[in-house]
Order: structure tokens, then C-alpha cells, then sequence
């Protein structure tokens, strides 16, 4: 055997677990769910083809509709606001003047993302709860008295976007790391041409760290639009469904596992997946003026 | 890295703050330095007082619990151990959700897994990253794109593939996919290898090794650091893991902890939200001692994060 083919083997054989298990756990299950999605599937009964039925049923369906807007409102507000928080906070914790708090700031914002989603919505629920929760008690003292934070339609957002802003800490790890390999002689020449604290973050750590953001923001993307857990266990009680807390993969999850209608759900999978990519390639085309690739 | 930095920060706020110091401080500055404590602090506050009161509330008895009181502390505080074991004995003894069995079963999805992601990742990555040959580009593609696919595209299907193999009801659909890697520490993994100096392949092949050779007694333990977070990272992944045992598992005797604690908010009948809280403490405790413990590796692998 020559030496290529012989080492074409070997490299066949150290990635075999990943060929393997891609074909079997990823791409097979893509592929049938691309089948079924064109199918009527009741689990207990055998796929029959009805071709781009449930494609179109989905914009007839209104729960789907709101499942779908939902999401895409939350992912509209939620992914620049928390960019932007993770940014602003990095850059306060990485000013020079802190000393020895600094520590105990970072830590204090790191820590909650150590909390596992479903304990974080637990807490988040009796944080929000309406009549005894901490928020509204802390409101009662300002004579203010505060919504039903779960039940109320119009504060179901809000109130997500406040218990995963509580996650950011994971991003801003990232920006403090990111910003202390900003060379520090760009710094000194920004100052020397008068430029304030405001504007060395703007002109310098930014375009630094674009390649970085873009990287969060794409996986912040991603991880948004599958949003399950928290809203799962926040919006959805013994007394029911929060309308304005249902979500995307919660209604598929529905209508895989709880009506096991797995064709519908396949063509809702299929089109999670689209958006996923269409989301990801205008990130990446929008961003190409904007994302500064040092050596 | 961070630890340099603090160190030069420290050094020079005790320059500035030095009262011998030739240049006075400015009073501008000196409020703009309190402002910004200030607001780091409320900020901290803020994000440690969800903490602090799920822990408060764990150890209240109900009443108080459910009171529009704001205080910390039970009332009077000399209750507290005793509220705080009765609340805690009677989470961990509940008769229909049994929190050491879901312990258990996590651990053992925890173990099985993390070394089979770990082990697998490194072994794929170094196929991608040691070993020059044709279609490697093609594989490394594969991996890369994977990482753009979200776990609900695949889980109706998914479920479909282990029922065929008789999967569903048991604990494997949650560890043994691990033990084919994971694409995003195969990436990892592969630029950290593609880090270490060729020589040592050289050397080691001109005394006789072969691949596996090289990477079992040269590169593994070259890796520790890249590996431990791989590890680290996946155990806190599979102990924060919802929707995988959600969908796979069917008897409550096989549950985990994340599936646990929300069964025990759900079951029939309000859960007081002071038992709730004791619960949550018990699922989240584990995992900030294991922060305490390993904050080095933890630091590692926030920085590598954002080499992706």
C-alpha cells in the first residue's frame, strides 16, 4: 500500500466516530425528517406522501403563527440587547481603575450562567410571581404595584428577556478576554490623539473585537431561535399556556411528542433549520463592512 | 491572563491612591470613579440577589416564605437550621420525586458521557488536525456545518432512530451519542493540537511510533488543559440538560435532575415555593462548588471560546 493511501486509512479510521455518528444521529434523521416533513405521519400509523400539505397548513394555523412571532420578536429585541449589555459591561469591567473589586464584580456576573435553565425559570417564576414574588414586593415599596409578569401576555417577553439577560455573563467573559489581547499601544495612540474613554471604545475596541461579536452573535442567533426551556417552565403551568410564552420549539415539540403529528412537526423542523441559515448568512453578509480581520 | 491584568490594575490603583503621589487626584475623576463602583455594584447586586433569595427562601417555613416580608432571614432567625434541614430533608425524602435517584442517573449520564466526549472529540480532531490526507478538508467541513444545526431540528427524527433501536426507556439516548464527539470540541480540540510543534511527531515516529502511538502517549498528554475543558464543560452540559431527557426518557425512575426539579414544580398540587427554592439550591449547588474548584480551567475555556 502506498504511504498516502496507508495514511488516508488511518485518518479514515481516528475520524470514524465522527462519520459514523454524524451519518446515524445527524444526517439520517435530517434526511428522514426531510421525507416525513412531506408526509402525513401519525407515529402510530405508516407515513403517507401529501406532499407540500403541511408546509401549507402552517400559515393557516395560528397557533403556529404565534409561536413563530413570538420567537421572532424575542430574537429581534434579545439578540442586540444583550450584544450590546455584554459589550458595555465587559467594557466597565475591564476599566483600569477598579482594583481589587473587580474580581467581585466579574464573579458576580459570571455566576448566574453557572445556574442550570431549569432552575434559573424556577427562581426566575418566584422572582415574577404576582402576588409574593421579590420583583413585585420590591416594587410595592416604591408604591408601585406590578404586573402578573407570567400570566399577562404583554409582559411574557419582558420577562423572558430579563431571565436570560441574567445569562449574559458567558458573553461578557468572552469580550473581557477578547479586549485584553487589544494591542495596548492602540490605546495609547487613540489618547494621544485626544481621544476620551467613549471614543476608544468606539473607534478602537469595537472594530478589535468585531470578529469576536460576530462570532457571539451568530451563536446567540442560533441558540435564540431554539429557545425551549425557560419559557417551557415560565409560561407553562397546570393553569396552561401563556399564549404570548409560547415558542417556537415548544410548538414543535407539541406537535412531535404531545399530538405526535411528525410530519407537521418534520416540515416546522425543516423550516427552523432555514431560518437558522437564512439568519446566519445575513449576519454573515451584513457584517462584512463591518468586521475588521486583523493578521 | 486575567490574573496578570488584576495584578497590574491593583498595582496601579495603589500608585494612584498613593497620598505621597506628586500628581493630586482630580475631583472630576474621583467622581467618576465612585460613579462607576456605584454602578458595577448595583449591577453585582443585582445579579447575585436571585441567588440570594432562592437560598433565603429555601431556608424559610412556608408561611414566611409566602409572606410580603422582604428580609433575608427567618423570623426569628434562630429558626433557620431548623427550617432550613426540615425544608431540605423533606425535598430529598419526597416520596413521588426521588432526588438521589435522579442524582444518581445523572451522574451516570454524566460520567458515561464526559469521557466518551472526550475521548472521541480528541480522537477526531486529531485525524483532522495530525494526520495529512484526502477528504480531511471534507470531514472538517461536515463538523463545522453540524454546529449550525439546533438540537429541536433533529429531535423528532432522533426519537424515531433509538426507538428503532430500543433505545427509548433506557438512559443510552444520553450518553451514547457523546461517544461519537461532539463538533464544536472536535474544533477546539483541533486547534489546540494543530498548536503543538510537529517535531514531537517527527521524533516519536523515527523511534517506531505509530499514529495511535503518537496520540496516545505524546499529544493526550500534551492536552490536559484543552481536555479538562472539554470535559468540564460537557459535564455541565449534560447536568443542565432539559430537553434531551424530556424527550427520551419515559419512566420517572430514570430521570435527571434538571427533568426532576421540573416534575417536582409541576406535580399534582402546589409545591410551596420554599421546598421549590431548597430544590433549586440542590441542583445548582453542585455546580458552583465544581466553579470554586476548578476557576482555572473555567478561564481556559471562557478565552477559548472566544478563539472559535
Amino acid at each position: 500500500m502506498t504511504r498516502l493511501s496507508r495514511e488516508t486509512l488511518v485518518g479514515l479510521l481516528f475520524t470514524s466516530p465522527w462519520l459514523i455518528g454524524s451519518l446515524a444521529f445527524m444526517f439520517l434523521p435530517m434526511a428522514m425528517s426531510l421525507y416525513y416533513s412531506f408526509t402525513d405521519y401519525p407515529l402510530l400509523e405508516p407515513p403517507l406522501w401529501v406532499g407540500l400539505d403541511n408546509y401549507k397548513r402552517l400559515w393557516s394555523d395560528d397557533v403556529f403563527v404565534r409561536a413563530l412571532t413570538n420567537t421572532a420578536v424575542f430574537a429581534l429585541i434579545s439578540i442586540p440587547l444583550t450584544t450590546i449589555i455584554a459589550l458595555v459591561l465587559a467594557a466597565l469591567l475591564n476599566a483600569r481603575v477598579l482594583g481589587r473589586m473587580k474580581k467581585f464584580y466579574q464573579v458576580a456576573i459570571f455566576i448566574p450562567t453557572l445556574v442550570p435553565l431549569v432552575a434559573s425559570a424556577m427562581v426566575w417564576s418566584w422572582l415574577f410571581n404576582a402576588e409574593n414574588g421579590l420583583v413585585n414586593r420590591l416594587l410595592a415599596l416604591v408604591g408601585l404595584s406590578g404586573p402578573n409578569w407570567l400570566i399577562t401576555p404583554q409582559w411574557a417577553i419582558p420577562a423572558l428577556l430579563v431571565m436570560t439577560l441574567w445569562g449574559v455573563g458567558q458573553a461578557v467573559v468572552i469580550y473581557i478576554a477578547a479586549m485584553q489581547d487589544v494591542p495596548k499601544s492602540l490605546y495609547e495612540a487613540a489618547e494621544l490623539d485626544g481621544m476620551g474613554p467613549v471614543r476608544r471604545f468606539t473607534n478602537v475596541t469595537l472594530p478589535m473585537l468585531s470578529p469576536v461579536i460576530l462570532f457571539n452573535v451568530v451563536v446567540l442567533a442560533i441558540n435564540t431561535l431554539q429557545i425551549f426551556a425557560a419559557p417551557y417552565i415560565m409560561f407553562r403551568t397546570k393553569d396552561g399556556q401563556n399564549p404570548a410564552g409560547l415558542h417556537y420549539a415548544m410548538y414543535l415539540y407539541d406537535n412531535a411528542f404531545v399530538y405526535l403529528q411528525m410530519g407537521y412537526a418534520s416540515a416546522m423542523a425543516w423550516l427552523l433549520l432555514l431560518a437558522t441559515l437564512v439568519l446566519t448568512a445575513i449576519l454573515f453578509v451584513a457584517s462584512r463592512r463591518l468586521v475588521y480581520y486583523h493578521a | 491572563m486575567m490574573h496578570n491584568s488584576d495584578e497590574q490594575t491593583s498595582q496601579m490603583t495603589q500608585r494612584d491612591s498613593n497620598p505621597t503621589s506628586s500628581q493630586p487626584i482630580n475631583a472630576g475623576r474621583l467622581m467618576s470613579r465612585v460613579l462607576l463602583h456605584l454602578v458595577l455594584g448595583s449591577i453585582a447586586l443585582a445579579f447575585i440577589m436571585p441567588l440570594v433569595w432562592m437560598v433565603s427562601t429555601s431556608a424559610k417555613p412556608e408561611s414566611q416564605a409566602a409572606s410580603g416580608r422582604i428580609a433575608l432571614l427567618p423570623d426569628p432567625p434562630s429558626l433557620l437550621p431548623a427550617t432550613a434541614a426540615d425544608n431540605y430533608s423533606r425535598v430529598w425524602n419526597d416520596s413521588t420525586v426521588q432526588f438521589p435517584l435522579y442524582l444518581r442517573n445523572t451522574l451516570i449520564v454524566a460520567s458515561l458521557s464526559v469521557v466518551g466526549m472526550t475521548f472521541s472529540s480528541a480522537l477526531v480532531a486529531y485525524g483532522l488536525a495530525r494526520i495529512q490526507w484526502r477528504g480531511r478538508g471534507a470531514v472538517f467541513v461536515s463538523v463545522m456545518a453540524t454546529m449550525m444545526i439546533p438540537f429541536p431540528v433533529l429531535m423528532a427524527p432522533l426519537y424515531l432512530v433509538f426507538r428503532e433501536l430500543g433505545w427509548i426507556g433506557s438512559l443510552k439516548p444520553l450518553w451514547v451519542p457523546a461517544w461519537f464527539g461532539g463538533a464544536f470540541n472536535i474544533f477546539m480540540l483541533r486547534q489546540f493540537f494543530r498548536g503543538i510543534p510537529r517535531e514531537i511527531d517527527e521524533a516519536a515516529r523515527i523511534d517506531g511510533c505509530s499514529h495511535w502511538g503518537i496520540f496516545w502517549r505524546m499529544i493526550l498528554p500534551l492536552s490536559r488543559p484543552a481536555l479538562a475543558v472539554v470535559a468540564l464543560f460537557h459535564f455541565i452540559y449534560v447536568w443542565n440538560d432539559f430537553l434531551g431527557p424530556l424527550i427520551f426518557l419515559t419512566h420517572r425512575d430514570q430521570y435527571t435532575l434538571a427533568l426532576g426539579l421540573q416534575l417536582y414544580q409541576s406535580q399534582s398540587g402546589q409545591t410551596p415555593w420554599n421546598l421549590l427554592m431548597a430544590a433549586s439550591t440542590l441542583v445548582v449547588a453542585p455546580l458552583l462548588v465544581l466553579f470554586v474548584l476548578t476557576q482555572r480551567t473555567f478561564v481556559q475555556g471562557g478565552a477559548t471560546e472566544g478563539l472559535k
